[in-house]
Protein backbone atom coordinates (compact mmCIF):
# COMPACT_ATOMS: atom_id res chain seq x y z
CA UNK A 1 0.00 0.00 0.00
CA UNK A 2 2.45 2.09 -0.70
CA UNK A 3 0.53 4.86 -2.85
CA UNK A 4 2.97 8.08 -2.82
CA UNK A 5 6.01 6.28 -4.24
CA UNK A 6 7.73 8.35 -6.59
CA UNK A 7 8.05 5.37 -9.74
CA UNK A 8 4.31 4.66 -10.45
CA UNK A 9 2.02 6.95 -11.79
CA UNK A 10 2.48 10.90 -12.00
CA UNK A 11 3.64 13.21 -8.98
CA UNK A 12 2.04 13.35 -4.95
CA UNK A 13 0.32 16.75 -6.37
CA UNK A 14 -1.58 15.01 -9.37
CA UNK A 15 -2.34 11.97 -6.89
CA UNK A 16 -3.08 13.84 -3.72
CA UNK A 17 -6.10 16.03 -6.10
CA UNK A 18 -7.02 12.32 -7.79
CA UNK A 19 -7.46 11.17 -4.12
CA UNK A 20 -10.05 14.03 -3.46
CA UNK A 21 -11.77 14.17 -6.95
CA UNK A 22 -12.15 10.33 -8.28
CA UNK A 23 -14.87 9.60 -5.85
CA UNK A 24 -17.15 13.00 -7.01
CA UNK A 25 -16.45 12.31 -10.52
CA UNK A 26 -17.98 8.60 -9.70
CA UNK A 27 -20.89 9.77 -7.57
CA UNK A 28 -21.52 12.54 -10.68
CA UNK A 29 -21.75 9.42 -13.01
CA UNK A 30 -23.85 7.60 -10.65
CA UNK A 31 -26.14 11.26 -10.38
CA UNK A 32 -26.31 11.45 -14.06
CA UNK A 33 -27.37 7.97 -14.25
CA UNK A 34 -29.94 7.66 -11.82
CA UNK A 35 -31.62 11.29 -12.73
CA UNK A 36 -31.59 10.02 -16.48
CA UNK A 37 -35.81 10.10 -16.28
CA UNK A 38 -36.27 13.33 -14.75
CA UNK A 39 -33.34 15.47 -16.32
CA UNK A 40 -31.16 15.12 -19.14
CA UNK A 41 -28.36 12.61 -19.06
CA UNK A 42 -29.11 9.09 -19.26
CA UNK A 43 -27.35 5.80 -19.19
CA UNK A 44 -24.68 6.29 -21.77
CA UNK A 45 -23.58 10.15 -20.65
CA UNK A 46 -23.22 8.57 -17.24
CA UNK A 47 -21.45 5.40 -17.82
CA UNK A 48 -18.58 7.13 -19.66
CA UNK A 49 -18.67 9.87 -16.42
CA UNK A 50 -18.43 6.27 -14.33
CA UNK A 51 -15.05 5.39 -17.39
CA UNK A 52 -13.96 8.95 -17.01
CA UNK A 53 -13.28 8.14 -13.32
CA UNK A 54 -11.73 4.69 -13.58
CA UNK A 55 -9.23 6.41 -15.88
CA UNK A 56 -8.66 9.12 -14.12
CA UNK A 57 -7.49 6.91 -11.10
CA UNK A 58 -5.27 4.95 -13.80
CA UNK A 59 -3.61 8.12 -15.41
CA UNK A 60 -2.63 9.22 -11.86
CA UNK A 61 -1.70 5.96 -9.72
CA UNK A 62 0.06 3.88 -12.36
CA UNK A 63 -1.50 0.97 -14.18
CA UNK A 64 -0.30 -1.67 -11.87
CA UNK A 65 -2.56 0.41 -9.11
CA UNK A 66 -5.58 -0.08 -10.88
CA UNK A 67 -5.02 -3.38 -12.51
CA UNK A 68 -5.20 -4.76 -8.61
CA UNK A 69 -8.19 -2.91 -8.25
CA UNK A 70 -9.91 -3.68 -11.31
CA UNK A 71 -8.50 -6.95 -13.29
CA UNK A 72 -9.18 -7.17 -16.80
CA UNK A 73 -11.54 -10.36 -16.10
CA UNK A 74 -13.47 -8.30 -13.91
CA UNK A 75 -14.25 -5.97 -16.58
CA UNK A 76 -15.08 -8.04 -19.32
CA UNK A 77 -17.42 -9.82 -16.45
CA UNK A 78 -18.73 -6.43 -15.80
CA UNK A 79 -19.66 -5.42 -19.10
CA UNK A 80 -21.14 -8.48 -20.30
CA UNK A 81 -23.36 -8.63 -17.20
CA UNK A 82 -24.68 -4.92 -18.79
CA UNK A 83 -25.36 -6.46 -22.20
CA UNK A 84 -27.21 -9.40 -20.21
CA UNK A 85 -29.26 -7.33 -18.00
CA UNK A 86 -30.29 -5.20 -20.71
CA UNK A 87 -31.76 -8.08 -22.70
CA UNK A 88 -33.38 -8.88 -19.84
CA UNK A 89 -35.30 -5.89 -19.08
CA UNK A 90 -36.22 -7.03 -23.06
CA UNK A 91 -36.91 -9.80 -22.70
CA UNK A 92 -39.01 -9.52 -19.58
CA UNK A 93 -41.84 -7.38 -21.54
CA UNK A 94 -42.83 -10.83 -22.24
CA UNK A 95 -44.71 -10.99 -18.75
CA UNK A 96 -47.02 -8.26 -19.63
CA UNK A 97 -47.16 -9.48 -23.26
CA UNK A 98 -44.57 -8.25 -26.34
CA UNK A 99 -41.00 -7.63 -26.41
CA UNK A 100 -39.82 -4.73 -24.84
CA UNK A 101 -42.96 -3.63 -22.62
CA UNK A 102 -42.55 -1.33 -19.58
CA UNK A 103 -45.58 -3.39 -17.56
CA UNK A 104 -44.10 -2.05 -14.04
CA UNK A 105 -45.31 0.47 -12.23
CA UNK A 106 -45.77 4.31 -14.04
CA UNK A 107 -45.11 6.23 -10.31
CA UNK A 108 -45.61 9.99 -9.93
CA UNK A 109 -43.72 12.19 -12.38
CA UNK A 110 -40.67 14.19 -11.12
CA UNK A 111 -39.71 11.28 -8.72
CA UNK A 112 -36.69 9.01 -8.26
CA UNK A 113 -38.58 5.92 -8.62
CA UNK A 114 -40.70 6.77 -11.08
CA UNK A 115 -41.12 5.80 -14.84
CA UNK A 116 -40.77 1.79 -14.98
CA UNK A 117 -38.59 0.15 -17.04
CA UNK A 118 -36.57 3.65 -18.10
CA UNK A 119 -34.72 3.61 -14.91
CA UNK A 120 -33.67 -0.23 -14.39
CA UNK A 121 -32.62 0.42 -18.53
CA UNK A 122 -30.42 3.21 -17.47
CA UNK A 123 -28.56 1.41 -14.78
CA UNK A 124 -28.04 -1.21 -17.31
CA UNK A 125 -26.57 0.49 -20.21
CA UNK A 126 -24.43 2.75 -17.81
CA UNK A 127 -22.53 -0.69 -16.31
CA UNK A 128 -22.39 -2.21 -20.19
CA UNK A 129 -20.87 1.34 -21.42
CA UNK A 130 -18.47 2.55 -18.04
CA UNK A 131 -17.14 -0.92 -18.08
CA UNK A 132 -17.18 -1.18 -21.88
CA UNK A 133 -14.69 2.13 -22.30
CA UNK A 134 -12.41 1.24 -19.58
CA UNK A 135 -11.95 -2.14 -21.06
CA UNK A 136 -11.34 -0.48 -24.79
CA UNK A 137 -8.73 1.93 -22.72
CA UNK A 138 -7.10 -0.90 -20.47
CA UNK A 139 -6.02 -2.59 -23.52
CA UNK A 140 -4.84 0.07 -25.01
CA UNK A 141 -3.13 0.51 -22.48
CA UNK A 142 -1.50 -2.71 -21.97
CA UNK A 143 -0.40 -3.11 -25.90
CA UNK A 144 2.93 -2.46 -26.05
CA UNK A 145 3.97 -1.45 -29.80
CA UNK A 146 7.28 -2.66 -30.74
CA UNK A 147 8.57 0.09 -33.88
CA UNK A 148 10.09 -1.55 -36.58
CA UNK A 149 13.65 -0.53 -37.63
CA UNK B 1 -28.57 32.17 -34.89
CA UNK B 2 -25.60 34.90 -35.19
CA UNK B 3 -23.96 32.27 -31.85
CA UNK B 4 -24.62 29.33 -34.03
CA UNK B 5 -22.74 30.77 -37.41
CA UNK B 6 -19.60 31.51 -34.59
CA UNK B 7 -19.60 28.60 -33.53
CA UNK B 8 -19.32 26.90 -36.88
CA UNK B 9 -16.77 29.49 -38.04
CA UNK B 10 -14.76 28.14 -34.92
CA UNK B 11 -15.35 24.25 -35.57
CA UNK B 12 -14.20 24.68 -39.45
CA UNK B 13 -11.44 26.88 -38.40
CA UNK B 14 -10.23 23.63 -35.83
CA UNK B 15 -10.76 21.42 -38.45
CA UNK B 16 -8.48 23.02 -41.38
CA UNK B 17 -5.59 23.31 -38.34
CA UNK B 18 -6.31 19.75 -37.35
CA UNK B 19 -5.69 19.09 -40.86
CA UNK B 20 -2.61 21.37 -41.57
CA UNK B 21 -0.88 21.00 -37.96
CA UNK B 22 2.64 19.21 -38.66
CA UNK B 23 2.56 18.09 -34.84
CA UNK B 24 0.19 15.37 -34.63
CA UNK B 25 -0.13 16.68 -30.79
CA UNK B 26 -1.37 20.13 -31.71
CA UNK B 27 -3.84 18.25 -34.82
CA UNK B 28 -5.26 16.40 -31.66
CA UNK B 29 -6.00 19.46 -29.85
CA UNK B 30 -7.51 20.89 -32.56
CA UNK B 31 -9.89 18.32 -33.15
CA UNK B 32 -11.00 18.28 -29.45
CA UNK B 33 -11.58 22.58 -29.78
CA UNK B 34 -13.90 20.90 -32.57
CA UNK B 35 -15.57 18.52 -30.27
CA UNK B 36 -16.20 21.59 -27.52
CA UNK B 37 -17.08 23.67 -29.88
CA UNK B 38 -19.93 21.40 -31.32
CA UNK B 39 -21.26 20.77 -27.60
CA UNK B 40 -21.69 24.36 -26.89
CA UNK B 41 -24.02 24.08 -30.47
CA UNK B 42 -25.65 21.73 -28.85
CA UNK B 43 -26.87 23.66 -26.26
CA UNK B 44 -27.79 26.79 -27.96
CA UNK B 45 -29.86 24.13 -30.04
CA UNK B 46 -31.42 23.53 -26.80
CA UNK B 47 -30.20 19.75 -26.85
CA UNK B 48 -28.89 19.37 -23.18
CA UNK B 49 -28.51 15.75 -23.25
CA UNK B 50 -26.63 15.37 -27.07
CA UNK B 51 -24.31 18.17 -24.99
CA UNK B 52 -23.72 16.11 -22.43
CA UNK B 53 -22.92 12.94 -24.37
CA UNK B 54 -20.70 14.95 -26.42
CA UNK B 55 -18.64 16.65 -23.89
CA UNK B 56 -18.19 13.64 -22.01
CA UNK B 57 -17.47 10.99 -25.03
CA UNK B 58 -15.16 14.58 -26.49
CA UNK B 59 -12.87 14.41 -23.21
CA UNK B 60 -12.66 10.63 -23.39
CA UNK B 61 -11.81 10.53 -26.76
CA UNK B 62 -8.97 12.95 -26.23
CA UNK B 63 -7.44 11.35 -23.54
CA UNK B 64 -6.92 7.81 -25.81
CA UNK B 65 -5.88 10.11 -28.96
CA UNK B 66 -3.34 11.57 -26.94
CA UNK B 67 -2.34 9.29 -24.79
CA UNK B 68 -2.20 6.76 -28.48
CA UNK B 69 0.04 9.92 -30.27
CA UNK B 70 2.17 10.79 -27.47
CA UNK B 71 3.81 7.45 -27.14
CA UNK B 72 3.95 5.99 -30.84
CA UNK B 73 5.97 7.92 -33.38
CA UNK B 74 3.92 7.22 -36.31
CA UNK B 75 5.22 7.42 -39.57
CA UNK B 76 2.80 9.39 -41.58
CA UNK B 77 3.50 10.64 -45.34
CA UNK B 78 2.17 13.61 -47.44
CA UNK B 79 3.80 13.21 -50.04
CA UNK B 80 3.47 10.54 -53.37
CA UNK B 81 0.33 10.21 -55.61
CA UNK B 82 -0.82 13.37 -55.01
CA UNK B 83 -2.50 14.25 -58.12
CA UNK B 84 -4.57 11.12 -57.96
CA UNK B 85 -5.40 11.92 -54.48
CA UNK B 86 -6.53 15.40 -55.84
CA UNK B 87 -8.53 13.97 -58.70
CA UNK B 88 -10.64 11.49 -56.80
CA UNK B 89 -11.12 14.36 -53.94
CA UNK B 90 -12.39 16.65 -56.39
CA UNK B 91 -14.89 13.71 -58.25
CA UNK B 92 -16.03 12.41 -54.89
CA UNK B 93 -16.81 15.99 -53.78
CA UNK B 94 -18.59 17.02 -56.94
CA UNK B 95 -20.77 13.98 -56.95
CA UNK B 96 -21.36 14.14 -53.10
CA UNK B 97 -22.10 17.77 -53.18
CA UNK B 98 -24.63 17.49 -56.89
CA UNK B 99 -26.98 14.46 -54.76
CA UNK B 100 -26.72 16.62 -51.29
CA UNK B 101 -28.43 19.16 -53.77
CA UNK B 102 -31.31 17.13 -54.62
CA UNK B 103 -31.68 15.45 -51.10
CA UNK B 104 -31.40 18.87 -49.50
CA UNK B 105 -33.93 20.72 -51.04
CA UNK B 106 -36.42 17.79 -49.98
CA UNK B 107 -35.91 18.00 -46.30
CA UNK B 108 -38.43 20.66 -44.41
CA UNK B 109 -36.10 24.08 -43.53
CA UNK B 110 -34.01 24.42 -40.15
CA UNK B 111 -36.51 24.85 -37.63
CA UNK B 112 -39.54 23.93 -38.51
CA UNK B 113 -39.66 19.80 -38.57
CA UNK B 114 -42.50 17.95 -39.02
CA UNK B 115 -44.33 17.47 -36.28
CA UNK B 116 -46.11 14.38 -37.01
CA UNK B 117 -44.73 11.76 -34.98
CA UNK B 118 -42.66 13.88 -32.29
CA UNK B 119 -46.31 15.26 -31.55
CA UNK B 120 -47.34 12.32 -30.24
CA UNK B 121 -44.58 12.13 -28.32
CA UNK B 122 -44.84 15.36 -26.73
CA UNK B 123 -48.04 15.36 -25.67
CA UNK B 124 -48.80 11.72 -24.61
CA UNK B 125 -44.83 10.69 -23.40
CA UNK B 126 -45.33 11.73 -20.03
CA UNK B 127 -48.47 9.96 -19.16
CA UNK B 128 -47.62 6.86 -20.85
CA UNK B 129 -44.13 6.23 -19.84
CA UNK B 130 -44.27 8.24 -16.29
CA UNK B 131 -41.01 9.75 -17.18
CA UNK B 132 -40.47 13.66 -17.44
CA UNK B 133 -37.12 13.63 -19.31
CA UNK B 134 -38.80 13.05 -23.04
CA UNK B 135 -35.77 11.89 -24.89
CA UNK B 136 -35.45 9.36 -22.07
CA UNK B 137 -38.62 7.89 -22.71
CA UNK B 138 -38.25 7.69 -26.50
CA UNK B 139 -34.61 6.52 -26.48
CA UNK B 140 -35.59 3.61 -23.63
CA UNK B 141 -39.38 3.20 -24.51
CA UNK B 142 -40.84 4.43 -27.36
CA UNK B 143 -37.74 3.38 -29.61
CA UNK B 144 -35.86 0.42 -27.27
CA UNK B 145 -35.20 -1.24 -30.30
CA UNK B 146 -32.69 1.30 -31.56
CA UNK B 147 -31.16 1.30 -27.88
CA UNK B 148 -30.52 -2.60 -28.08
CA UNK B 149 -29.01 -2.26 -31.80
CA UNK B 150 -26.64 0.31 -30.38
CA UNK B 151 -25.71 -1.34 -27.16
CA UNK B 152 -25.06 -4.55 -29.73
CA UNK B 153 -22.94 -2.38 -31.88
CA UNK B 154 -20.85 -0.89 -28.27
CA UNK B 155 -20.78 -4.75 -27.41
CA UNK B 156 -19.16 -6.08 -30.83
CA UNK B 157 -16.86 -3.01 -31.03
CA UNK B 158 -15.38 -3.30 -27.40
CA UNK B 159 -15.05 -7.30 -28.14
CA UNK B 160 -13.20 -6.66 -31.51
CA UNK B 161 -10.88 -4.61 -29.67
CA UNK B 162 -10.31 -6.92 -26.69
CA UNK B 163 -9.85 -10.10 -29.59
CA UNK B 164 -7.35 -7.83 -31.71
CA UNK B 165 -5.15 -6.54 -28.73
CA UNK B 166 -5.15 -9.30 -26.53
CA UNK B 167 -1.81 -10.30 -24.83
CA UNK B 168 -2.04 -13.60 -25.42
CA UNK B 169 -0.46 -15.21 -29.15
CA UNK B 170 1.15 -11.51 -29.96
CA UNK B 171 4.97 -12.16 -30.47
CA UNK B 172 7.05 -11.49 -27.91
CA UNK B 173 10.28 -9.85 -28.80
CA UNK B 174 12.00 -9.00 -25.47
CA UNK B 175 11.30 -9.59 -21.97
CA UNK B 176 13.07 -6.38 -20.54
CA UNK B 177 11.40 -4.30 -18.37
CA UNK B 178 10.19 -1.14 -19.68
CA UNK B 179 10.24 1.55 -17.19
CA UNK B 180 6.26 3.01 -16.93
CA UNK B 181 5.67 6.11 -18.27
CA UNK B 182 2.38 5.99 -18.06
Amino acid sequence: MNYNSPHKGMTLIVKTITRITVGLILLYGIYITLHGHVSPGGGFAGGVIIALSFIHLMLAFGKEEALRRLPKPLVSLFESLGAILFFTIAILGFVGGYFFLDWLNKGEPFKLFSAGSILLSNIAIAIKVSFGLFGIFLVLVLLKFTPKK
Amino acid sequence: MVELHILLFFMIIGAIIAIEAKDLLSAVVAVGAAGLALSIAFLVLKAPDLAITQLVVEILCLIILIRATLKVDLPFSTSGRWLFNTLAVFVFLIIFLAFGYFALKELPSFGSPIMRVSQFYLEKAKELTGATNLVGSVILNFRAYDTLGEATVLFTAVIGVMAIMRRKGRKKVTDQEEPDEL
